[in-house]
């Protein structure tokens, strides 16, 4: 019985080694992990502000006015000025909707019987 | 096991036939035998003991040697309990309160040489100096091939520039990375933002530090890596901010002005929305400090914060406020206008003569002098002092800038009478521009106080009560009336109901005395002046408007229209529908022929 338990607690010792050796493994895979993803991010993030930073240098209110200014012809931007403004009775009502087909007509046809093709 | 017996036989026998005691032979084999176990059990005692003592000393050999270890180690964050993203060590940014990027960091590297690595610094320094014009290739060459081991060439170079020093194919030219403060948006806001600059600097890494402005008051903070990069939101609007400063620059060129300063606040919050000095600067490149002259005629010098001016008659608002909430007056009472007032050595004049007097409300509507120290009189010197001091005006402004320190009023040393008197219209008490922007907002917004601030605000509770809200509605009215049929009638922008009071003080003369062509022309206005959600300030440091037969430089020619047509530009910006009356419209007509 005794000699039993030794081996018992012997084999148990051997697989509580193997199973922290395992776990041991597992956490440093882990961590690697981490890092690696922590350093993708770290790319992410300082890619993201570069883009941010364009975003913002190509907004700036400096540049958006000069290109509003040489491309007045084209777009004829103003700045917002109060006349910008209008009232609820000044928007047109949407037009009403196209009454409903009742007279289908066929515009196409799926084989011409003389060859012509299709518009 | 053999036994040896306690009574062998053989010598009890013998000592039987010697005549001896044979239990004597007992006795001695009893003795050996316990001189046996007992020596077994020591034995074992002292193996145990040893066992014992063994394990302790590994045991504290193990601690031991451990904090051995841990001494003698280099510290390194223990990586699998790191909570949040180690990643984000850089600055924060800087934010408007649209979330606008103000400022934010750029990636780029600085290039530093190592001489004693380098294979040929002659051909070096002559492509740098290609490369970088500014560079001066004799000192360089100098450097190159004296005894120095290591020096900075360049603090930040871009992509392009670092491809090209690649290109030269020296091993000695080597580049560390740097994050750079850039401010995407120039010179917008280069007084709030202030600017950046490189603290410690390492081959790997460098501090960037704020060097002015809020960069340097929320320096802490943006660099805490607690704050995992949360960005710095102002309450600055960078639409309403590049408006302002377009329009100012414009009316600045067009007065012939010195230099300008404009803010937008908003009276309820102390919002600021939009500040400006003029001239102004980029941040990106911030120019050095003046060491010589006047340090006002610095692009640096924040002529809102920093710039403390005898305002002027926009200070009448706050004689007049407080004799009508002192109960002294009404604003249909009426006030001696009769002048020239004298008070002992000193003359007190208006601009035109009014007649012998005047409602209180046409004292402010046509900016009487002599009305407004006649009415300071009954005030007293002791009350009006608690008044301006209730209304911060006797103590540098809270703003969160480092700046705000310096705004520093200019008190009279006693505030005798005659202080009580000029005080009254405006002169004898320095302040800045922001602090009259505070008490418009206080003296409007209902009789609160407002504190001026940077940072954008949810919701802010009513500061202490300053005026009664009754007289802060009998002030608005008076402000309109200004507009309507008084000094600021330029200042009309339909639709926004502009209320407002204009200021031209003489500038003082270094020596003592006043300059009788130099004034500083200021505008203070609040719009709607029914309901007012904004107070704006503009004012313009020696103005001339040269349209007519003679120069003006009243602030009704100068400051007054340049402020219009910032609130006709800014007020939209910031969602303010203009009230329009109906118009005519073309109605359809009916006809028959």
């Amino acid at each position: 019985m005794r000699g039993f338990l030794f081996v018992l607690s012997a084999l148990g010792v051997m697989g509580l080694a193997f199973w922290a050796y395992h776990e041991n493994y597992a956490t440093q895979g882990a961590l690697g992990q981490v890092r690696d993803l922590h350093a993708q991010i770290g790319d992410a993030h300082s890619r993201l502000r570069m883009l941010n930073a364009e975003w913002a240098y190509l907004n700036r209110p400096d540049r958006l006015r000069d290109l509003a200014d040489l491309n007045f012809d084209r777009l004829g931007l103003l700045p917002m000025l109060p006349d910008a403004f209008g009232r609820v009775d000044q928007v047109a009502f949407p037009p009403a909707p196209l009454s409903q087909i009742i007279d289908p007509v066929d515009i196409s046809f799926e084989a011409a019987p003389n060859g012509e093709e299709p518009l | 096991m053999i036994r040896r017996p306690l009574r062998p036989l053989a010598r009890i026998l013998r000592a039987r036939a010697a005549g001896t005691d044979p239990a004597m032979i007992e006795t001695a084999e009893r003795r050996a035998r316990v001189e046996v176990v007992r020596d077994r059990a020591r034995l074992r005692a002292e193996g145990r003991l040893l066992l014992l003592a063994g394990a302790f000393f590994l045991a504290f050999g193990a601690v031991g040697g451990r904090m051995a270890v841990l001494a003698a180690s280099e510290p390194q964050e223990p990586r699998a309990a790191a909570t949040g993203s180690p990643i984000i060590g850089q600055r924060a940014d800087i934010t408007d309160r649209n979330g606008r990027v103000l400022a934010t960091n750029f990636e780029t590297h600085a290039l530093y040489a190592q001489p004693p690595m380098m294979v040929d610094p002659a051909h070096a320094t002559r492509e740098l100096a290609a490369i970088f014009p500014e560079l001066d290739a004799d000192r360089l060459l100098r450097d190159f091939t004296g005894s120095r081991t290591f020096l900075w060439v360049r603090r930040t170079i871009s992509p392009e520039q670092m491809q090209l020093v690649h290109d030269i194919g020296e091993p000695g030219l080597l580049f560390g990375p740097r994050d750079m403060r850039l401010y995407p948006n120039g010179a917008i806001a280069a007084h709030i933002l202030g600017g950046a600059s490189y603290g410690r600097e390492g081959v790997d890494a460098a501090e960037v530090i704020g060097v002015a402005g809020v960069e340097r008051f929320f320096d802490a903070s943006l660099r805490d890596p607690a704050n995992e990069g949360a960005p710095l939101t102002l309450s600055i609007d960078l639409t309403v901010q590049a408006a302002m400063e377009d329009v100012l620059a414009g009316g600045m060129a067009l007065m012939n002005a010195r230099g300008a300063a404009a803010i937008i606040m908003d009276v309820h919050t102390g919002e600021i929305m939009a500040m400006a000095s003029l001239p102004d600067f980029d941040p990106n490149n911030r120019p050095a400090v003046l060491t010589t002259g006047d340090q006002s005629d610095s692009p640096l010098f924040n002529r809102a914060l920093q710039g403390v001016y005898e305002l002027g008659s926009v200070f009448k608002i706050f004689a007049i406020g407080q004799a009508l909430d002192l109960g002294l007056i009404n604003p249909s009472t009426m006030v001696d206008t009769s002048g020239p007032m004298t008070w002992g050595r000193f003359r007190i004049s208006d601009f035109h003569n009014y007649g012998p007097e005047l409602s209180a409300m046409d004292v402010i509507v046509k900016s009487s002098n002599i009305g407004t120290a006649r009415v300071a009189l009954q005030i007293g010197q002791a009350r009006q002092r608690a008044f301006l001091d209730s209304l911060g005006f006797l103590v540098p402004t809270r703003l969160e800038m480092v700046e705000a320190a310096t705004g520093v009023p200019l008190l009279p040393r006693d505030w005798s009478e005659i202080s009580l008197l000029t005080i009254s219209y405006g002169h004898g008490l320095s302040t800045s521009p922001l602090h009259l922007a505070a008490g418009y907002a206080s003296m409007v917004n209902g009789g609160t106080l407002v504190t001026p601030t940077l940072l954008r605000q949810d919701q802010v509770a009513p500061g202490p009560r300053i005026i009664s809200a009754q007289t802060s509605a009998q002030m608005r009215d008076m402000l309109r009336q200004v507009v309507v049929r008084g000094t600021a009638s330029f200042a009309e922008v339909e639709g926004y109901e502009v209320g407002g009071k204009t200021g031209t003080a003489d500038k003082p003369r270094p020596g003592g005395g006043y300059y009788d062509d130099r004034v500083i022309a200021t505008f203070a206005g609040i719009f709607p002046a029914s309901d007012p959600a904004y107070v704006i300030i503009v004012s313009l440091d020696e103005p001339v408007e040269t349209s007519g037969a003679e120069p003006r430089r009243t602030a009704g020619w100068t400051a007054v229209p340049v402020a219009a047509e910032i609130i006709r530009r800014t007020a939209p910006l910031m969602g303010l529908r203009p009230v329009i009356e109906p118009a005519q419209t073309d109605g359809v007509i009916r006809a028959s022929n």
